[in-house]
Parts: structure tokens; sequence; C-alpha cells
């Protein structure tokens, strides 16, 4: 082995922690971007795949009844490759064990052949057979929680009638990976689960013989779905429809989107950031640890080694550690990657998993990486390689100190001669100090970026279980009742106190842009469900016009006093104007608000409540929901405090576990650049050291002017990486916004304190490893070999 | 630069200088270290450097080896100007000519003694053995050592060993002997000599042991940035016979 390869390989022996922790941070850069990228590709593949596989539709419509034989017709629609009919109706289900009732969306399986469109994936038992009557596939989720399996009975409240429902086996289905109750905020399969029926037993239970109420399409490939939306709207009109729409409004598949683009965003916005700090922060070691080897480049080109020579020798020494931060980089974000998708595919119910590894990141997450390693090098060895090797084998020229207290007498005497060195330090490497304190501000930085969501989390809660949606529980009906309906939920037992509310599906239009949404009209005093301002107090609803959130009013580009569009798409089908009186906060889907009395006048359908919000007697509990199992106009009921349970659990499987994750790994880049800095610091004043020491200086003294040079840089950098992390959290948040989310960007003071207290923690470890070397220091060995 | 001094004519210089100066700015001071140096060394000559501390000699020896570059003036080796030549000449030159041994050791600490001298060999091109160049130096026993695991002296012979390792057309000492005892300094002091004699080294040896200069065939006077003075030693002493 050529002696400069021994040079090599002792010199990374000798520095292995500091090798070991620059490659950590190359690692933790890697990773997060592999296993960021990674498990969101691997997601959508697999959806993309499952959506193929069990041909997924593409449009999907509801009406109240319609003849089967409209089927041909629809089929014929230019654009549409299949289309499908069916019966589906939301129903109260009782199940054993839980008090509260349940709700079923009952779904029609063809009475001949196979599914078409959205096909069920069995994964238990059989589908049923048509010839015995009551037989249901159940949805797994459902299921699941229930632990129901094939052969055991669900009682449902079916068209008012109790019927015992026996199931034949469980299922899957590429329309419900997200199983959405009317009226929920998340899903929650205890409460709400699919049960696919034989379509006569339906079509019976229903008057429905003959009829369909539910409509799906696909689409050839490429086509426009606007075009086909308006023909099948055309034709649904009469029979009741209520406005087709595409995937994008298909509940599932606008949650799973919704999850996912906050994935992609982790994805996109954090990794790519981590990788940059991390490579910058490399870069910035390897150049300080290179820098103190100028004598040894100066020597070596004395002798003759030409500066590419050097410089390729360092550049081996960097690729060394590079080549061991890329392979545990690579190996750990393939694993935790891994580990992440099939976590998710577990929490979307995905029933198989596509894990899909692009070859390309893997390849820019390497060259960034070795790409900022080796401009670290090169630099360094640049600077030192344009000296001539005269100069550059004598240590680097102290010689311009600036008289920092110069002029006030004085001075000296009330300041510590220890802070005058400290000072000197720092402020005669201006560009070191300067890229010491940016790169631990760095550090801090990631930190903030990744824990920052908590905060917005806890907001997000806040404002919408705590502020606006304060009520107990919802009673949803199966459709509008008059409002006397209101009275009697409010004699129901354990019923402190209940507000109505209609809603309504409609589609709010301004210019070409429109959205679907349900425009929500409440009394203007409401007590439990509030509107909310732009700075979260409770507004009454104005007594004319809509009040629309923020997200909505962004879409469709409305201000307030502007006229909007609204095309209702139940009853009478009105397409109405109505002016915009307010614009609110609202974190969760778009919302669109009305004064109650306003919106039954516009909708002159009589005095009519879609349901009502109600403040319950928590000791009254069980009698209530007995009450409401067997109220045949309810079809769904949903619980508050359960929404805020699966709010946030849905949130902690989706954020917390990619948030931690992310933190740990900046955790580790923390560390690694603290640590170095360190010990760059005391390489560089080493010979200073053991001169003081010499000069009988004690111990103490010595590493108090290190520690205290790493104090006063740590202590800089926190305000630094604070402003940084803001704009980091400022860049995800804006990756979250989703039309079905809106991320405020709340960071509590935790989490600024948090960041802090990491890279604190990680300045004291090392302060005590460079100050236990210190003690070590050998002060003849330090005097004799340099020099 | 690529002829040896073999192919060159025997009686032509080896080095020849004229009007070398070099003044160092460090912000608003000029500092003249050499002020108009003129100078001459035949193939094979042994010649000691005297001086006050700060006269300019390791500033002259930098220039002459190829470290550092003059502010004006002409410097030659053989036929080719060094103060003319481009940092890659400059490396050439240094790699194939030229063995220095600096006033401070400047071995790599992360070596052995072995290896230290390995690295010259290896990118010499008709280098001894390390082993040989030790033995040369009196170090064969030490040769797995580190740096730190050595005496000052023995760090300086690893130092002589590196340089004369090469076979180099010249040898350049700056005070090779400034750190050590007698005994081993004229151990150090013979090591050059023999090199001298046997490879035919052109040797400039900086001292401030004025004992030194009888094994010279001339001595130079370094004062305040110039040559003062010359002497011929019409006889030289041999390593062994000089103490001090
Ligand atoms: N890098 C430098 N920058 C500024 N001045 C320098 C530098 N190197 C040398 N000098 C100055 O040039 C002058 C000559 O220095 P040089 O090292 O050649 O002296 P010297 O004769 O070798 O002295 P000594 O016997 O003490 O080694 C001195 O005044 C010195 O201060
Ligand atoms: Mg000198």
């Amino acid at each position: 082995m050529r002696a400069l390869h021994r040079k090599l390989l002792r010199d990374l022996m000798r520095l292995w922690p500091q090798a070991l922790a620059i490659a950590l941070v190359m690692a933790a850069g890697v990773a997060t971007l592999i296993l960021g990228v990674g498990a969101y590709d691997s997601l959508s593949t697999t959806r993309a795949q499952y959506y193929e596989a069990n041909r997924f539709a593409d449009v999907f419509a509801t009406v109240t009844r319609a003849p089967k034989s409209l089927k041909d017709d629809i089929a014929r629609i230019d654009g549409v490759s299949a289309a499908e009919t069916r019966i589906s109706k939301i129903a109260l289900a009782d199940v054993e064990g839980m008090i509260e009732p349940a709700s079923v969306l009952l779904t029609s399986l063809p009475e001949f052949g196979e599914q078409v469109l959205n096909r069920i994936y069995l994964r238990t038992g059989r589908v049923p057979d048509p010839e015995a009557a009551g037989e249901a596939v159940a949805s797994e989720g459902f299921a699941a929680v229930h632990g129901l399996r094939p052969g055991d009975t669900v009682r449902v409240l079916i068209n008012g009638r109790q019927r015992e429902i026996v199931l034949s086996g469980t299922a899957l289905s590429p329309e419900f990976i997200y199983a959405l109750g009317p009226g929920d905020l998340m899903p929650d399969a205890r409460r709400f689960g699919i049960l696919w029926m034989p379509e006569g037993a339906l079509a019976a239970a229903y008057d429905l013989e003959g009829a369909f109420s539910s409509v799906s399409l696909k689409l050839v490939p490429g086509n426009n779905e606007a075009r086909v939306i308006e023909a099948l709207d055309g034709m649904l009109e009469r029979y009741g429809g209520s406005g087709a729409h595409g995937r994008k409004d298909q509940v599932s598949h606008s949650f799973l989107d919704a999850e996912l683009q906050q994935l992609k965003a982790m994805s996109r916005v954090l990794p790519p950031i981590f990788l940059v700090v991390a490579a910058f922060l490399v870069n910035m070691t390897l150049s300080r640890l290179i820098a103190l080897e100028r004598e040894q480049i100066g020597l070596l080109k004395a002798m003759g080694y030409s500066s590419w020579a050097v410089a390729r020798h360092y550049i081996g020494f960097v690729t060394l550690i590079a080549l061991l931060g890329i392979v545990i980089g690579l190996a750990a974000g393939s694993w935790l990657g891994y580990g992440m998708t099939k976590l998710y595919a577990a929490f979307f119910s995905f029933p198989f998993l596509v894990f899909s590894r692009n070859p390309a990141i893997y390849v820019i997450a390497a060259a960034v990486t070795y790409g900022a390693a080796v401009l670290g090098a090169l630099k360094a060895v640049s600077d030192v390689a344009w000296l001539s090797p005269a100069v550059a084998m004598s240590p680097p020229a102290p010689q311009r100190y600036r008289k920092l207290f110069s002029g006030t007498i004085g001075m000296p005497r009330m300041v510590r001669q220890s802070s005058v060195i400290i000072m000197r330090h720092l402020t005669h490497w201006p560009w070191r100090t300067a890229s010491g304190i940016l790169g631990i501000a760095m550090a801090v930085a990631i930190l903030v970026g990744s824990l920052w969501s908590f905060g917005s989390i806890d907001h997000m809660v806040d404002v919408t279980f705590f502020r606006s949606d304060r009520q107990d529980a919802s009673i949803n009906f199966a459709s509008a009742r008059p409002v006397s309906a209101l009275y009697e939920t409010r004699r129901l037992p354990g019923v402190l106190r209940a507000e109505p509310y209609r809603a309504v599906a409609v589609k709010l239009r301004k210019g070409h842009v429109e959205r679907r949404l349900s425009l929500v009209g409440k009394p203007p005093d409401a007590e439990l469900s509030r509107v909310l301002s732009g700075d979260l107090q409770p507004v009454a609803l104005p007594p004319d016009g809509l009040v629309i959130s923020s997200a909505v009013a962004e879409i469709l580009g409305l201000r307030v006093g502007e006229t909007v569009e609204i095309e209702v798409l139940e009853g009478r089908r009105q397409r109405l104007l109505q002016p915009v009186s307010a614009i609110i906060t609202g974190y969760l889907g778009l919302t669109a608000y009305m004064d109650l009395e306003q919106m039954n006048r516009m909708l002159d359908e009589g005095a009519m409540i879609s349901g009502t919000h109600i403040a319950i007697d928590e000791s009254l509990q069980a009698e209530l929901f007995t009450a409401l199992k067997a109220t045949p106009t309810a079809n769904f009921i949903a619980l508050q405090y359960v929404a805020l349970q699966k709010f946030r659990e849905t949130l902690a499987q989706n954020i917390v576990i990619m948030v931690t994750v992310y933190a740990v790994l900046a955790g580790i880049i923390a560390f690694g650049v603290v640590y170095n800095f360190a010990r760059i610091s005391l390489s560089e004043q080493g010979r200073e050291m053991a001169s003081l020491r010499v000069l009988g200086f004690t111990r103490g003294e010595v590493s108090g002017l290190l520690t205290g040079e790493l104090a006063v840089v740590v202590i800089i950098a926190q305000p630094l990486g604070w402003l940084i992390g803001y704009s980091f959290a400022w860049a995800m948040a804006e990756g979250f916004t989703s039309e079905l989310y809106r991320v405020p960007l709340v960071i509590n003071r935790e989490v600024y304190a948090y960041a802090s207290l990491v890279v604190l923690a990680a300045a004291m470890v090392s302060g005590l490893i460079v100050r236990r070397r210190i003690d070590r220091l050998d002060m003849i060995e330090v005097l004799k070999t340099r020099e | 630069m690529a002829q040896a001094a073999a192919e060159i004519e025997p009686d032509a210089p080896v080095f020849r200088i004229r009007g070398l100066s070099k003044v160092y700015c460090t912000g608003d001071v000029e500092v003249h270290a050499l002020r108009g140096v003129d100078f001459e060394a035949r193939r094979g000559e042994f010649i000691v450097i005297l001086g006050p501390s700060g006269s300019g000699k390791s500033t002259f020896l930098n220039i002459i080896g190829g470290l550092d570059s003059a502010t004006s003036g002409e410097a030659q080796f053989l036929d080719h100007s060094l103060t003319r030549q481009n940092e890659a000449g400059l490396t050439r030159y240094r790699r194939d000519h030229v063995g220095f041994i600096f006033q401070f050791y400047n071995l790599v600490p992360s070596l052995t003694a072995r290896e230290n001298v390995q690295l010259v060999t290896e990118i010499a091109r008709h280098p001894m053995t390390p082993e040989e160049a030790l033995a040369l130096v009196g170090l064969e026993d030490r040769m797995d050592h580190f740096p730190a695991q050595l005496s000052g002296g023995e760090q300086q012979r690893v130092a002589i060993a590196r340089a004369i390792a090469k076979r180099p057309d010249v040898l350049l000492c700056d005070e090779p002997t400034g750190a050590l005892d007698s005994k081993t300094g004229i151990k150090v002091l013979e090591a050059l000599t023999r090199v001298n004699a046997e490879i035919g080294a052109t040797t400039l040896v900086i001292t401030h042991n004025a004992a030194i200069r009888e094994i010279a065939d001339r001595v130079v006077n370094f004062a305040n940035g110039t040559i003062v003075s010359e002497q011929r030693n019409a006889a030289r002493k041999l390593a062994s016979e000089v103490s001090w």
C-alpha cells in the first residue's frame, strides 16, 4: 500500500469519532430523502395499481330513483367505457357490544355476474348468495373492529324495519379506502361500515325494483370528464340526480389524496432541506477539517507532490467518509421507508403493497452528498494549494488580531483575559465563526421544521372541536324533515340542548371555477356549532348572503360583496345568486354557511332541517343511544368526542410517525454538527492550548476558552435557527394545504424550546468530550509533533 | 526540466542566481528579506551558509528550492529558470531534483519513519529503498516508530533520510543540526557529506554553528538580505573531525 494511502487510513482512524459524526450527518440527509420520497412513491403507486386492478370508477352520481333501462343510454355517452348502476342507502345498525348506533352504507352487488366497477376485494368468506335473503359482505375495517366473522349477524334498520343480516364474508374496496360517515370529519370504522348485498334484496327493501339509486362510470382514458358529467347530469336530472362528480369529489379518494399530498409535502419539502443542510454542514466541516492539514499539504507539495495529487489524497479521505455516510443513509432510508410504507399501507388497508424504489432518488441523494463533500475538500485544499509550500508549512498567520478594546482604557481590566481571547478567536476568523453559527442554526432550524406541526395540530383541534363545533353529537336525518323534528330531538332523554341545521349539496360557481360542497344553514345565534371569524371569534351569521371559508374564497376567487352562483343539487335544483357576506377561517374541508331561515326561504321548501347538533347529559347517554337506535328517521349519529379522537389518531398515523423519524434524524444532524464544531476548534487551537498549559494555565482555564467559544456560537445560533426554522415550517404548511385541509402555521414556543434544547444538549455533550480531551492533552506531544 | 544533471556539461554551474530579491508585504509593513543576491554553485559543491537571524538565509533556500517565489531577479537551475517557472514546473523540479531538510522536522505525524521516507521514494525516479536511506542516518532499528515516539534528533534524521532517499541533484538543509547534540549532529553531517560524495548532490547547509564551516568547500555569509562575503576552504575536513 502506498504511504499516502496509509496516511489516509491512519488519519481516518485517528479522527474516527468525527468521521463517524460527519458520516451520520450525511446518512441522515440521504435517509430522509430516500424514505420520504420512497414512502410517497410507493403509496401512490400502490393506490394507482389498486384502482386499476379493482376498476375504481371515474364518475359517480346518485339519484332518488331512476329506471335501470337508463343504464344503456348512460353507457352510450361519448367517452364512457363502462357503466354500472347500483342501489346504495345509508341505514342505522345495531351492533353487539356498542351502545351508540352505528351506520352502514348498504351497497348492491349485481344480481348476475361480476361487478364491473368498484370491485370488492374479498378478504374472507364468499360473496352473498342472491337466493339466501339477508346475506352481506362487510367492509373489513368495520368487521374487524367489532370482531365480526362470516356467519355473524348485524341488525340493520332497513327502511324502518329491523333486519338481521348474516355476514357471508369481508372485503376491501377501492371506493372505501377511507370510509367516512356522512357529516363525520374523520373516518371511524367502528361507527361506519359498508355492507354489500345482492341487488334483489335491497331493491325489495327500498321499493327500487327495476330501478337504481347510484351509478358509476369508467371513462375512456384522456376523456373530458366535465363533458361526461354534464351529459350524465342532463339524463339524471328528472330522476332526482344530485349532480355527478369525478374522483376529486369522491369522499374516500379525496381524503386519501389529501393524506398523500401531506406525505408528498413532507417528502418534497423536508428531505431536500435536510439533504441540503446536511450537505452544507458536511462541506463546512470537511473543509475545516482539511484546513487543519495546511502544514501537511505544504509539506507534501515541498516534497514534489503536485497540488492535484494532494487534492486527490484529500478527496480520497472525504470519499471514504462520504461512502460510509451514503451507504448508511441509503440502507437506513430504504429500511425506514419500507417500514413506513408498510405502516401506511396497513392504515389505508391496501390489499397489497407495491414498494417502488426510484433509482433516480438514490442517485440524487448520493450525488448531492458526495458532491458537497468533495467540494468541501477541494475548497480547503485549494485555499492552501495556492500558497507557496514555504508559507503553507508555517502555521497560518496569526499576525493581525484586531485590538478588540483598543482605545478603551480600563476595559481589559474589567473583561477577563480569557473572554478577550475568545472574542479574538471569534472575530479573527469571521467566516469560520459565521459558518459555525449558520451550521448550528441550521441544526436548530431543521428541528423546528420537523416539530412545528404538533402546535398546528393542537391549534386545529382547539379551533375545530372546542371553539367552533362544540356539540357532543350530531344527528343526521336520512332526508330533510320539518322543523318540528327539532322538538322531537329535544324530548329525547339526556339532550340538554339541540340546535337545528340544514345541509344541502350545492355547486358554488364563479366564472369557470366550481366546487361541490355542502351548504350548511344554522341559526344565527348558535351556541354549539358556531361560525368563527378570521380572528377566531364567534360571529352571528348575517341575515343575508353567504359566509364562506377562506379556502373556498381562494379557490373561487371570491371577495366579500361579490356574488356567487349556487346550483342546488337536490330538491328543486334552483340556480341562485347570493352575495358573499363574510369570509371565515376553516381548517377542515370546504365550508359555506347561511342563516337557516334565509336558506329555507331560498330553497322554498318550507322550514326544513337535515339534523340537529346536541349537547348531552353524559349520565343519560345510554338511554339516549337506545332511543336513537330505534329512530327510523336518523341515519347517522356523529359523536364529537369520537371525531376528535379519530382526528388525533389519523394525524398521529400520518404526521407523527413521519415527524418523529425526521426529528430523530434532525437530532443526529444537530449532534454531528455541534460535535464537529467543537472538535475541530480543539484541533485548530490545540497548540495554543498546550502553550497556555505550559505557561501555567489550569486545565479548567484552557478548556474554558474552547467551551466559552462554543457557548457563544451556539447561543448566537439559536434565534437565527428559529428564524430559518420558521421559514422551513412555512414552506411545509404551504405544501400541506389541500382542499381538504388548511394547515395553520402555529409554532408553539415549546417547539423552539425543544429544538434549542436538543442542540444545547448536543453542545453540552460535545463540550464535555472536548473537555476530557483537553484534560488529557499531552502538552509535550502537541508541541513536539507539529513544527 | 527532464534532464538530470549528469547530461549537462560537467563544469556548468548548477545554480546561477542574479539580483534575487524578496519583499514580504504584511499589511502596511514591507520586509525586504532578500536584496539582490548574486550566487553560483557548481555540481557536487558542499556550501555552508552562515548569517545572523533574520538575514534571509531561509528565504533564499526556499526560493532556490522552488518552495517560494522571488519578487525580482533571476534564479536558474542548470539551464532552466526557476523564477519564470509555473506551479507545475516547480513541482516537477522539487520532485525530481531537490531534497529538502527543514529547520523544523516536518514529518507526517500519522506515518512511521519508514512510511515518511516512502512518501518520497514512491514518487522519485531513481530512489534508494527507505531502509537504505534510514540506515544511512543510523535509524535502521527505529523504522516503524511514529514521529511522536522519536526524539527531536531522531525526527530530524528521518527528515534527512527522506531528503536523500531520492538521490537528489541538490540537497537543501535549513539548520539540520540546530536541535541536535554534537554527537548526533556529527552523524547527521556524516550522512550529508556521504550523500554529497556518493551521489554528487550539490549541498547547501544553513547553520548557526560556525564549526560546521570547516567541512564545506565554500562558506557563504548572509547579512541583511545579501551575501556579504564568501570563503573557499582549501581543504575540507571530514565531518567526524569537527566538534562543538
Ligand atoms: N512569511 C513572511 N512574512 C513576512 N516576513 C517574513 C516571512 N518570512 C520571513 N520573513 C522575514 O524575512 C526576513 C528573513 O527571514 P528568513 O527566515 O529568511 O531569515 P533567516 O536568515 O532564515 O533567519 P533564522 O536564522 O532566524 O532562521 C526576516 O526579517 C523575517 O522576519
Ligand atoms: Mg531560517
